[in-house]
This record gives C-alpha cells, sequence and structure tokens, in this order.
C-alpha cells in the first residue's frame, strides 16, 4: 500500500495545503495593492501607516507573527464582541491562518508592486490622463497591466515563499498536509517515510510553480526586446 | 498590559534570546563556511560540479524549513541502523537536528547568493588578474571572492535576518527559544500582548540590530561603490 494507505489523507491535507496558500495569495494581493497605493499616495499619514505596515511585519517571524494573530486576534474579537453585546464567536483556525499569512506576504508584496508601479514610464499615466481617462480608469487600464511584468519575478518569489510559509499554519492547528503527516507517522511510525513523502509533494509544488510562472513571465513581456550580453 | 507577569517572565525571555542567538551564530558560521566552496562549485564550466550543487539548493529551497526539522529531528529515528549506530547521540539530540537542519537550508540559500555575487564579476577582472599570472586558488581569493563576498553583502544581509526569523521553528523541536518562551508564557497566563507581544518586540529589536550591523559592514567594505561628496565648489 502506498505510505500504509495514508496517502488518500495526506492528499486530503494537500488540498487545504492549497487553498491556504491560494486564499493567502488573493488577499496578500489585495494588501499589497492597498499598501502601494498608500506608499505612492500624496497623502502623509497614508505613506506612513504604509511604511509603519510593512517595516514591522518584516521585522519579525512568520510564526510569531501566526501565533501573535491567531492569539491576539480571537482576544480583539471577542473583546469587541462583548462591548457591543453579540454573543461569543470563535475564530476558526482557517481563517486566522489565512488572513495572517496573506496580511504577513501583503507586506512583502507592497514592496514588490511599489517597485513595478515605478517601473511603468510616466508618460504612460500622463497620457491616459490626457485621453479624459480617470484615475482609476488609468490604474485598471493603463498602469496595472504594465506593472505586471515587472512585479513577477518578485511576486513569483513571494509565492514561493508562501507555499513553504504554508506549512506552518500545523502549529496553529490546521489540518494541512504537515499535520496530517504527523498524526499519520505516530501511528504507524515512520515519520521518515511521511515528512520525506510531504517534503517531495511541497516540491513538486514549488518546481510547477516555477515552471507556470516562467510562461506567465514570457506571455506579459511579449513584445519587450531583450537585451543580450 | 500587565508589567508584572513581563518583569517576572523576564530571566526566561533572557534564556530564550541566548538559545536564538546561539542557535544563529553557530548555523550562521557554518553554512558561511560550506557557502563559499559551494558557490564556487556551482559556477564552474564543468557540469559534474555544478549540476550536484544546482540540484542541493534546489532541493533545499523548494522544501519548508519546517518539513527538513522534522525529517531530522523526528524522521530518522524511524531506521534502527540510525539509532543502533553512534550518530544516534547527535541524532537524538534537538540542538543538534536544528543545527544541521538550519546550516543546510541556509546554506543553500547562501551558496545561490555567492554564486550570483561570483557571476556578476566583471570581465575585465578576471582577464586583468590572468595577464598578472593569477589562476587557480590565488585568482580565487586575492580577485573573486573579496569582490564577489562584497558584492553580496546586502542580498547577505537579507538572508541573516532570514535565518534569525527561521530560528522561532526551533521552537517545535523542544528547544526554549523566544517564541518558545512566549507560547510557555502565553499558556500559562492566557496573555497575548505580554507573551507574543514581548516576543515581537525582542525580535523587533534583533532584526534592526542586524541591519545596523550589516549598514556598517557595507559601510567598510563597500565604500568604493559609494556615491562621491560632491567637492566644494572653489570660491
Amino acid at each position: 500500500m502506498v505510505l500504509y494507505g495514508y496517502l488518500p489523507a495526506i492528499l486530503e491535507g494537500l488540498v487545504l495545503t492549497l487553498q491556504v496558500s491560494a486564499l493567502s495569495l488573493a488577499i496578500a494581493c489585495v494588501f499589497g495593492l492597498i499598501g502601494a497605493s498608500a506608499k505612492l499616495s500624496a497623502s502623509r499619514a497614508a505613506r506612513w501607516s504604509a511604511e509603519v505596515y510593512t517595516t514591522v511585519i518584516r521585522g519579525m517571524p512568520e510564526l510569531v507573527l501566526m501565533l501573535l494573530i491567531f492569539y491576539g486576534g480571537q482576544i480583539g474579537i471577542n473583546m469587541l464582541a462583548e462591548s457591543q453585546g453579540w454573543p461569543y464567536i470563535d475564530v476558526p483556525p482557517f481563517a486566522a491562518g489565512v488572513l495572517t499569512i496573506g496580511f504577513i506576504f501583503g507586506a512583502y508584496l507592497t514592496e514588490t508592486f511599489r517597485g513595478a508601479i515605478l517601473a511603468v514610464p510616466k508618460g504612460q499615466a500622463e497620457a491616459g490622463l490626457a485621453f479624459a481617462m480617470s484615475r482609476t480608469t488609468v490604474m485598471r487600464r493603463i498602469v496595472l497591466p504594465q506593472m505586471v511584468r515587472h512585479a513577477i519575478p518578485g511576486f513569483a518569489n513571494n509565492w514561493l515563499i508562501m507555499i513553504k510559509a504554508s506549512a506552518l499554519v500545523s502549529i496553529i492547528g490546521l489540518d494541512d498536509m504537515v499535520h496530517r503527516a504527523g498524526l499519520a507517522a505516530a501511528t504507524t511510525r515512520a515519520p521518515f517515510t511521511f515528512y520525506m513523502a510531504v517534503a517531495m509533494i511541497y516540491l513538486t509544488l514549488t518546481s510547477v510553480s516555477i515552471f507556470l510562472l516562467s510562461r506567465l513571465e514570457a506571455r506579459y513581456s511579449l513584445g519587450v526586446k531583450r537585451v543580450d550580453f | 498590559m500587565q508589567w508584572q507577569i513581563v518583569l517576572d517572565s523576564l530571566p526566561l525571555y533572557v534564556g530564550g534570546l541566548r538559545t536564538t542567538l546561539l542557535l544563529l551564530v553557530i548555523s550562521l558560521s557554518s553554512s558561511f563556511v560550506l557557502s563559499v566552496p559551494l558557490a564556487i562549485a556551482r559556477v564552474s564550466p564543468r557540469w559534474w560540479v555544478s549540476r550536484p550543487v544546482w540540484l542541493f539548493t534546489y532541493v533545499l529551497r523548494g522544501t519548508p524549513l519546517l518539513v527538513q526539522l522534522f525529517i531530522l529531528y523526528h524522521g530518522l529515528a524511524q531506521f534502527e541502523a540510525v539509532r543502533e549506530s553512534v550518530a544516534w547521540v547527535l541524532f537524538k539530540n534537538a540542538w543538534f537536528c536544528a543545527w544541521l537542519a538550519f546550516t543546510l537550508n541556509s546554506t543553500a540559500y547562501t551558496t545561490e547568493i555567492f554564486a550570483g555575487a561570483l557571476k556578476a564579476t566583471a570581465v575585465g577582472e578576471i582577464e586583468a588578474a590572468r595577464a598578472y599570472g593569477l589562476g587557480g586558488f590565488k585568482l580565487y581569493s586575492r580577485i573573486l571572492l573579496p569582490g564577489a563576498l562584497r558584492r553580496a553583502l546586502p542580498q547577505y544581509s537579507n538572508e541573516v535576518v532570514g535565518l534569525m526569523h527561521a530560528t522561532a521553528i526551533a521552537s517545535t523541536v523542544t528547544l526554549v527559544d523566544i517564541t518558545r518562551v512566549a507560547r510557555d508564557v502565553n499558556a500559562n497566563h492566557l496573555l497575548v500582548t505580554e507573551s507574543f507581544g514581548v516576543a515581537a518586540v525582542i525580535y523587533f529589536a534583533l532584526t534592526f540590530s542586524l541591519v545596523g550591523l550589516f549598514k556598517l559592514l557595507e559601510r567598510r567594505f563597500l565604500r568604493h561603490l559609494r556615491p562621491q561628496e560632491s567637492l566644494p565648489t572653489p570660491r
């Protein structure tokens, strides 16, 4: 039997790992775009809060932040609930994990997106404005599609780190691949087999991601001349 | 905020800080020593030298550190041969496993950083060195490595901070580092700010000390790359 019959269980864990990674990525992109626009905004308050956000998040380990937000968020929400007279709210670990990873990597993506937006020539946005497009239309139709090319390398890097960081959710009690491998290892007394299998699944995930992202980069770089040294 | 609890657990945090720093220092020094020769092998024109190193860094950078640590600490116990061997004294020790996992992981990332810096060497430098009759070991020790290691400093500082943050994972294998202390304090008092908040502040201070240290190193070693201060205009 493959993995003592635990293969389906591990694969179910893989689904959770993928869900956590994908949802966190979506949330991180939202935080990243908000952060990048704040950093490039004219308002000093917005620039400052974005600066504090990225500095604080990048100054401490993901695991500590995850524990801080997981336990602290639970208490914070219930303090709010108590003051509003709502019943006790139990924050599911899935939501806590996804929100935390999304929030953390939003800070890293803020820097990626900020750099990418700055890499789009200014004349592009100016031309859009000259055609009487609104600021949001310029952002949506002119700047964002062009910044993707510049954002992909940093984005790819962060996605790879995020897949690996999703292993940490097992520590706050999520039933992901690593957690399931631990349970299976305990019953079968074959921890090496299971952790090795999980490592190989992660390696496959990162390899597939690298392949797909390089294809995506090629797609968005169509029409851009390559420099050969 | 209950300061009394923070005050009472302060000795624990100091102990945790020592564990974190010790883990960082021992893993960092061994990974540095391993990375320099591996980076040289990584840029070698001979495929049977560079390919194995590429594979090593690819596998270690493609899997989570947590899983790597679990394979070493929990995994190896599966084999009777390991449990019977002399090495078991080492592999049943959480310190040894954490050190080995962090060293291997950090070596993979650092090798790529150093290899990238080596590849960025200006061709003229090597040509000039060869023209002066330098080759082999001398070429590396006098020309290639001093330049490459300098150029690698900014990225290397990121790796050092990353490794410092990664040591928090040691808290999952019974080592009492800052994170473990925070988890214990939280378990005992159910106070988040007094536990993880304090840990966060300590890590934050550590991060900025490391960043500051590397700024100093960069000032010393990358002096030639600093923008020239404009000369005072003659009156």
